[in-house]
């Protein structure tokens, strides 16, 4: 009787834990609701050093303002790439892990107390690495290229926020675990929970890569080690360095579809192919770092050719899967929902003026044409030895990270804000512009990035005009047109930016809270709905003319500009 | 395997059901591909370079 009473008691103290949420339906766990906030809101802190310090690295590369000089230059640079390429994203996809499995799947979250450890040691990593970039003698940039050598504490704090997040991504494995043997889902798990784990799988292969070479990277700065051979490090670099951005497509493309069934109750138009398209991801799609490869000396075309034109285009057909399956997804509710007429009925009469929807569907359509056209070029051997290490490889990765998966993470916060934070978002009328301001000045500088890069002009160069080189070069006129409309629109970027910090941030420490009425502000077009994020199912219909006519603009476009740099290229080496 | 009632053969899962269900088994598969493929691959290739002199 005694146990009985007991079990019955554990119950209802596990039972108090939960509260169901107005919005969704779903139920979120107390201890899994604050590790979600700690994460979020150590990202975008952490967003507003990186953002701001972008801003510093334009306005220094357009040269009629030249602002820093060359070491602060290259000082900004680093500690740019490290908090807004790093910090910022991994911080807040671990919100998105503990959101897609304990939130998604109505479970609690594994050893909430180790995930405070794995936190704290990511705060501890992200404020070391911070402290020894801002001494002076940590300016090595991003990549960290040896035998450029860094303090020793900035490959401690690389290591120190690695094992944290390892340790993040692993209670997200214990979730799934824990929703298994308690039975808080059936079936298959949806595909949003899908994603994140294609998410998770890239991250322990990045961060296996990482200790694999920051560790003896961070034993050589000690003077334990003598040598670190300079190829070497860049192959296995590359393997946490350009996966952790891989990490970030699976985030966010798991983004796009928790958006889409929130505000919309749009399903997946199959979520058997939408769960392909993610195994391609997750297998593939951390071999696109050989692109960074492609002009060393000592790899074979084998390696080359297979790693990038077989492989990684598997994962570039995952990501047109995506592409296509997330705007039918949402065509598809929209025309069960009425919007039947002609083919764009539906797109016309999205909730455009919800920050969530309109910040999603231009990470979707800027990531598509920006950073993923891009990507495949950079990935064909012969079309990148034009762009190898120039902006346009920057100009790649802003229409991914940031086009993609900073507008994604931010268009989501407007979600996460009534329902994780449980405040009304401020600012309802700065948060419709929000969006289209950061995207449009995101969009700006890519292409602009992607222009200069196609022009020759180099990444991380501090002046182009080589003033006081003895031995000249002269870039053409256009390519300082590059950098100077690169700085209009990283201007536009930093105010969509510094509105998206401070609409969050008012609303975090000042916003009404919501009540079980759900919001003021309707965040869901299509309230009874929003549930069908947590459940596995398809939209059953393949009725999408609207879609089609978008994936045939894709289409025509990606193969026009593949084409136009084919025709770059055999201008390049003029013959006779 | 699928839970069934009395008297009905059990439903066979298709194996890449099977597959996707299960998350340690993608860990594995996203784990080793790109590790045999890229890293080791390539390590192996850059390890025969002669060291100059």
């Amino acid at each position: 009787m005694a146990a009985v009473a007991t079990g019955a008691s554990g119950l209802a103290a596990l039972a108090a834990r939960f509260r169901t949420c107005p919005i969704t339906g779903l139920k979120i766990e107390a201890a899994a609701e604050t590790l979600i906030k700690a994460n979020a809101v150590a990202a975008v802190v952490f967003l507003a050093i990186g953002g701001a310090l972008g801003l510093l690295v334009a306005l220094t590369r357009w040269q009629a303002v030249h602002l820093l000089g060359p070491d602060t230059f290259y000082l900004v640079l680093t500690a740019h790439g490290i908090n807004a390429l790093l910090l910022w994203v991994i911080f807040f996809e671990v919100a998105v892990l503990y959101f897609a499995s304990a939130v998604v799947l109505n479970c609690r979250l594994a050893t909430p107390q180790l995930a405070w450890v794995a936190f704290l040691l990511m705060v501890l990593g992200s404020l070391t690495v911070n402290w020894a970039v801002l001494q002076g003698d940590s300016s090595v940039m991003f990549t960290s290229y040896v035998p450029m050598q860094a303090s020793p504490l900035f490959y401690l704090g690389l290591i120190l926020f690695a094992v944290g997040a390892l340790i993040a991504v692993l209670i997200f494995f214990g979730t799934l675990v824990i929703a298994r043997e308690e039975k808080t889902f059936e079936g298959s798990v949806p595909l949003v929970t899908f994603g994140a784990i294609a998410a998770a799988v890239i991250a322990v292969f990045t961060i296996a890569s990482g200790a694999i070479i920051l560790v003896p990277t961070f034993l050589w700065s000690l003077g334990y080690v003598r040598h670190i051979d300079s190829i070497m490090y860049k192959l296995v670099w590359w393997g946490m360095g350009h996966s952790s951005q891989q990490i970030n497509v699976a985030a966010h493309v798991a983004v796009w579809y928790l958006i889409a069934a929130v505000v919309l109750g749009a399903k997946p138009i199959s979520e058997k192919v939408g769960r392909i398209a993610f195994l391609f991801y997750l297998v593939f799609l951390p071999i696109a770092a050989a692109h960074h490869m492609l002009v060393e000396p000592g790899l074979s075309a084998e390696w080359k050719v297979f790693n990038t034109s077989y492989a990684m285009y598997l994962a570039v057909l995952g990501s047109m899967i995506h592409g296509m399956a997330v705007p039918g997804a949402i065509e598809a509710a929209q025309r069960a929902r009425g919007y039947t007429n002609g083919v764009f009925e539906w797109l016309r009469k999205a909730p455009w003026d919800n920050p969530a929807f309109s910040g999603m569907f231009l990470s979707l359509v800027l990531f598509g044409f920006l950073g993923g056209i891009s990507g495949v070029v950079l990935g064909a051997e012969q079309l990148n030895i034009m762009m190898h290490n120039t902006l346009y490889v920057p100009g790649h990765f802003h229409g991914t990270v940031v086009a993609g998966t900073t507008l994604a993470f931010m268009a989501v916060t407007y979600l996460v804000l009534p329902v994780i934070f449980r405040r009304e978002v401020m600012f309802p009328k700065l948060a419709r512009w929000q969006p289209w301001l950061f995207g449009i000045g995101v969009a700006g500088t890519s292409l602009f990035m992607l222009g200069a890069g196609t022009l020759g002009v180099s990444r991380r160069h501090w002046d182009i005009t080589f003033a006081d080189a003895p031995l000249g070069f002269e870039y053409p006129p256009t390519a300082f047109l590059m950098l100077g409309l690169n700085g209009i629109f990283a201007i536009l970027a930093a105010v969509g930016g510094a509105l998206y910090i401070v609409i969050t941030g008012a609303s975090v420490l000042f916003g009404a809270r919501v009540g079980p009425e759900g919001p003021k502000t309707p965040i869901t077009a299509a309230p009874a709905a929003a549930g069908v994020v947590g459940r596995y199912g398809s939209a059953g219909t393949l009725h999408l003319p609207g879609t089609y006519v978008l994936v045939a603009v894709f289409f025509v476009s990606f193969v026009l500009y593949y084409f136009v740099n084919w025709r770059y290229l055999s201008e390049l080496w003029p013959m006779g | 395997m699928a839970e069934t009632s009395e008297g009905e053969a059990p439903k066979r899962i298709p194996f890449m059901q099977r597959l996707l269900d299960n998350p340690f088994l993608l860990l594995f598969l996203g784990v080793t591909v790109p590790t045999v493929l890229y890293l080791l691959w390539g390590v192996m290739e850059l390890s025969q370079i002669p060291v100059a002199r």
